[in-house]
């Protein structure tokens, strides 16, 4: 272990530490623009000069590795003027437009420049100018901005795995591009504007909206996919104007998809904002009281196997744990949160976590993934795929049709016949599982939203079992969910109870007039085109599919509008936290549940958030670990037998419109129009905008 | 080195006394005026006593016919265009530097500027990854150390045909 001097601290570091690592160790803040701790080392910027005794000149602390007895001086006379000198050279051709910069209170450049720079400028020439750059619907390029750090070209190059993004030209012609001018085609193109030291590369749908001062900020997760990734809700007033990423290690490290930071738009766009009631066929506006006397109504007096529910997406626990409680108690046993139909079975965790989990991942040398495009369906993990892939000796396999993951994949198939083979231990492919320490099937919605899903899931477990996947110190056995609701309602047990119909069988009965009244709790992913007669209540924050059908329509909240319980894919309990109040008079979805248990004359046992949460964990004891991966018990899943041989198909058509939410977007419209997300877009002609 | 370039390379153009200065290491380092030439060893201890280096030993013999602040600022170009980029002192400090060499050529300076100047060499100097910098800030030292006389002379001269023009 090297010792160093550090501004006259000592202090022991682990071999290969660079001096900027060590200093951060010692708690000595040293000032940089292009290092960053995720990326490769660059040491273009300069700004990290320290003096190391010894040395005649100035060291670059970001890539210097430290040696025993190093003595390094931060605030010597040296390395203050060096880092003064690096502040004048980044300063004489960057623009002074910091009053109409989005960056503008949150810029290294402005924040170092107070620290390091001149009170003038001695610079008399003309300062240069950059072409700004088209980067897509989401990144704002003010390219005389770029202090060209090169942070966003290692990033797409190395993480998002596009390499996308290159410097041309040389000296002070260095510019930051495409080379070809198109928009970034990374899910996780829009972390660079958080990399962006300065302002060259701001956010297009929040420019010249708000400052960083002006916001209230708010620390919640997403619910745009089920890896749950941690975020910063900023709002102000009532409205919210950004999301950006929260640093948690095992999901999401600091990065969110696109899908994640600019969906919020569409949380001001088709909302529900009152109740509806229809009459004569069209849906009006009603009061609350109206619209819940109505359910009440129809509610009483049906017998519970007549009841049916089903929730959505992006419900929270909370939510479906006050319907489930609600509708038991009329006698109801038909509720299923699984809309896609996938046969996972609410008995055995382990049997629809993600069990390895995302950090786990890097332990594994050998993945296999079935039916799945994780690229889509979660951006992160897929990232976290291609990280273990950066490292080495991590070998990929792949049952389905083959989209682009970042890295190589090996092709075993498309459909059922590939994995019966596995499950036989046929092929080359056995070899490699049978010889890897830990090997990793991840199996997606694409395997198992279709009939034989319950074979798949045998095979899956067949095959987890063979290759020695599941051991007591690991568990390479992962489900990918795409929905942030699925987990929580499985942990729930929202599935059919007792002489219960699950999803297709609910709609059957809803034609068939066996169910009279169907429940939707946000549900807005299945067809409802043809339900006969059936009364349907439905109860979410947009106006989708779900609430086209509806007869009446009880306004609820979005995911930042609520306190809230979800579990991610890994079956991480975590809770979202309210940025603002619901729009116009749409409420709390659990509050909404407990009203209409008042009304209906059987008022459920809890009256505030907190009394419900206080009973769903005693109930469901995994709700109280929060943010704690209980390790699933190993157990008896699915059926035994052939899989059939049709090809997988992936659940997402468009990762850019995928929910309601992102449906209401304006921002992923034209992402999903730029990158061609839509498979039926029709060619454009001249007469398009 | 007088013995190198009179004996080995055939001598100064004009004569011994016709020498205005010689960059003893490549383009890369300060140049020595006349007199210190007359006396200097070719090793790096002595170059190094006289403020330069020996660099790649490859001598540029100026005689007085050189015009040394043209001749200078067209080495801070050739620096400034084959400057990579990639460290921040040498992409922004070149391109600068380089300009002011070209306003020193016609004398349209301020004779703070040359004190400014070569400030700036010394903000890059030392400061980046590879020597190009460093050998583009060097040669701009050593003529401001050695030729601030004549600097100096053409900024007055500049100066009093602008004041005459204004006259006029």
């Amino acid at each position: 272990m090297p010792k160093v001097t550090i501004d006259g601290q000592e202090i022991e570091v682990a071999p290969g530490t660079t001096i900027l690592q060590a200093c951060q160790q010692a708690g000595v803040e040293v000032p940089h623009f292009c290092y960053h701790e995720r990326l490769m080392i660059a040491g273009n910027c300069r700004m990290c000069l320290v003096e190391v005794e010894k040395s005649p000149k100035p060291v670059a602390s970001c890539a210097m590795p430290v040696a025993d007895g190093n003595v390094i001086h931060t605030q010597s006379p040296t390395a203050i003027k060096a880092r003064r000198g690096v502040m004048e050279m980044l300063l004489i051709n960057h623009p002074l437009d910091c009053p109409i910069c989005d960056q503008g209170g949150e810029c290294d450049l402005q924040d170092q420049a107070m620290a390091y720079g001149f009170d003038r400028g001695r610079f008399e020439e003309n300062k240069r100018a950059v072409r700004d750059k088209d980067f897509g619907p989401l990144v704002a390029t003010s390219m005389n901005r770029c202090i060209h750090c090169t942070r966003c070209i290692r990033f797409l190059t190395e993480i998002a795995g596009v390499e996308e993004l290159g410097a041309t030209g040389r000296g002070e012609a260095m510019e930051i591009t495409t080379y070809v001018e198109k928009a970034l085609g990374s899910e996780l193109s829009a972390n660079i504007i958080d990399l962006c030291p300065v302002g060259a590369l701001t956010s297009k749908p929040y420019s010249y909206v708000a400052r960083p001062w002006e916001l209230r900020k708010t620390e919640s997760v997403d619910v745009l996919d089920a890896v749950g990734s941690n975020i910063r809700i900023d709002s102000r007033g009532a409205q919210i104007l950004r999301v950006l990423p929260r640093l948690h290690e095992d999901i999401n490290e600091e990065w969110i998809s696109d899908k994640t930071r600019f969906a919020i738009d569409g949380l001001v766009r088709r909302r529900l904002d009152r109740p509806y009631i229809r009459r004569n066929g069209k849906l009006v506006e009603a009061e609350w009281q109206e619209a819940l006397d109505l359910v009440a109504d129809r509610l009483k007096g049906v017998p519970g196997e007549r009841i049916a529910a089903i929730a959505g997406d992006l419900c929270d626990a909370e939510a479906m744990y006050a319907l489930k409680e609600l509708l038991t108690g009329l006698g109801a046993t038909s509720f299923d949160c699984r809309q896609d139909g996938a046969r996972l079975d609410p008995g055995c965790r382990a049997g629809y976590l993600f069990n390895t989990t995302i950090a786990g991942i890097e332990q594994a040398d050998a993945c296999l993934l079935v039916g799945t495009n994780p690229r889509w369906e979660a951006a992160l993990v897929n990232a976290r795929l291609r990280k273990r892939y950066l490292r080495g000796g991590f070998r990929v396999a792949a049952i389905g049709p083959a989209p682009d993951l970042t890295f190589p994949v090996e092709r075993l198939g498309d459909g059922g016949e590939a994995l019966n083979a596995l499950v036989r231990g046929e092929g080359p492919s056995a070899e490699v599982l049978r010889a890897a320490k830990a090997p990793m099937i991840i199996l997606g919605q694409g395997a198992l939203a279709r009939a034989d899903s319950a074979r798949v899931l045998g095979a899956g477990r067949a095959i987890a079992e063979t290759f020695g996947m599941v051991r007591p110190d690991w568990n390479g056995f992962n489900v990918l969910h795409c929905a942030a609701a699925r987990v929580g309602g499985l942990d729930l047990g929202f599935v059919p109870g007792p002489g219960g119909r699950d999803v297709a069988g609910i709609m059957e009965a809803c034609r068939s007039g066996a169910i009279e009244i169907l429940y939707l709790l946000g549900a807005d992913e299945i067809d409802l085109s043809d339900i006969g007669s059936a009364f349907v209540v439905y109860q979410g924050h947009h106006g989708d599919r779900g609430a086209a059908r509806a007869d009446v329509v009880l306004p609820g909240a979005a995911y930042t509008e609520k306190d809230a319980t979800y579990v991610n894919t890994e079956g991480r309990v975590q809770l979202g936290r309210k940025a603002v109040f619901p729009p116009g008079r749409a409420r709390e979805d659990w509050a909404i549940l407990r009203a209409l248990s008042g009304v209906l004359g059987r008022p459920l046992h809890f009256d505030s958030l907190s009394e419900l949460r206080h009973h769903m964990r005693a109930a469901y004891p995994v709700f109280g670990e929060i943010d704690h991966i209980v390790p699933a018990e190993w157990g008896m899943f699915g059926e035994a037998g052939p899989v059939g041989p049709e090809p997988f198909t992936y659940p997402i058509a468009d990762f850019y419109r995928t929910d309601p939410i992102s449906r209401a977007s304006a921002t992923m419209a034209q992402c999903s129009e730029r990158f061609g997300g839509r498979s039926d877009a029709a060619p454009r002609t001249g007469t398009h905008g | 080195m007088r013995e190198l370039i009179e004996r080995h390379a055939g001598g100064v153009r004009g004569g011994w006394d016709n020498l205005l200065a010689v960059i003893p290491g490549g383009s890369s380092t300060p140049c020595l005026p006349a007199p210190v030439c007359e006396k200097v060893l070719m090793d790096f201890d002595s170059l190094v006593a006289e403020k330069s280096g020996l660099g790649t030993a490859a001598l540029i013999v100026m005689d007085k016919s050189t015009d040394i602040v043209r001749a200078i600022a067209r080495l801070s170009q050739f620096y400034k265009h084959e400057s990579c980029g990639q460290c921040t002192p040498c992409r922004e400090g070149l391109g600068w530097v380089w300009r002011v060499m070209e306003r020193m050529v016609a004398g349209n300076a301020a004779v703070a500027e040359l004190d400014m100047l070569y400030d700036v060499t010394k903000e890059i100097e030392g400061h980046t990854i590879c020597a190009l910098a460093d050998g583009a800030a060097w040669p701009v030292q050593g003529l401001i150390r050695h030729f601030r006389p004549e600097m100096e002379r053409r900024i007055e001269e500049y100066r009093g045909a602008a004041v005459r023009r204004a006259a006029d």
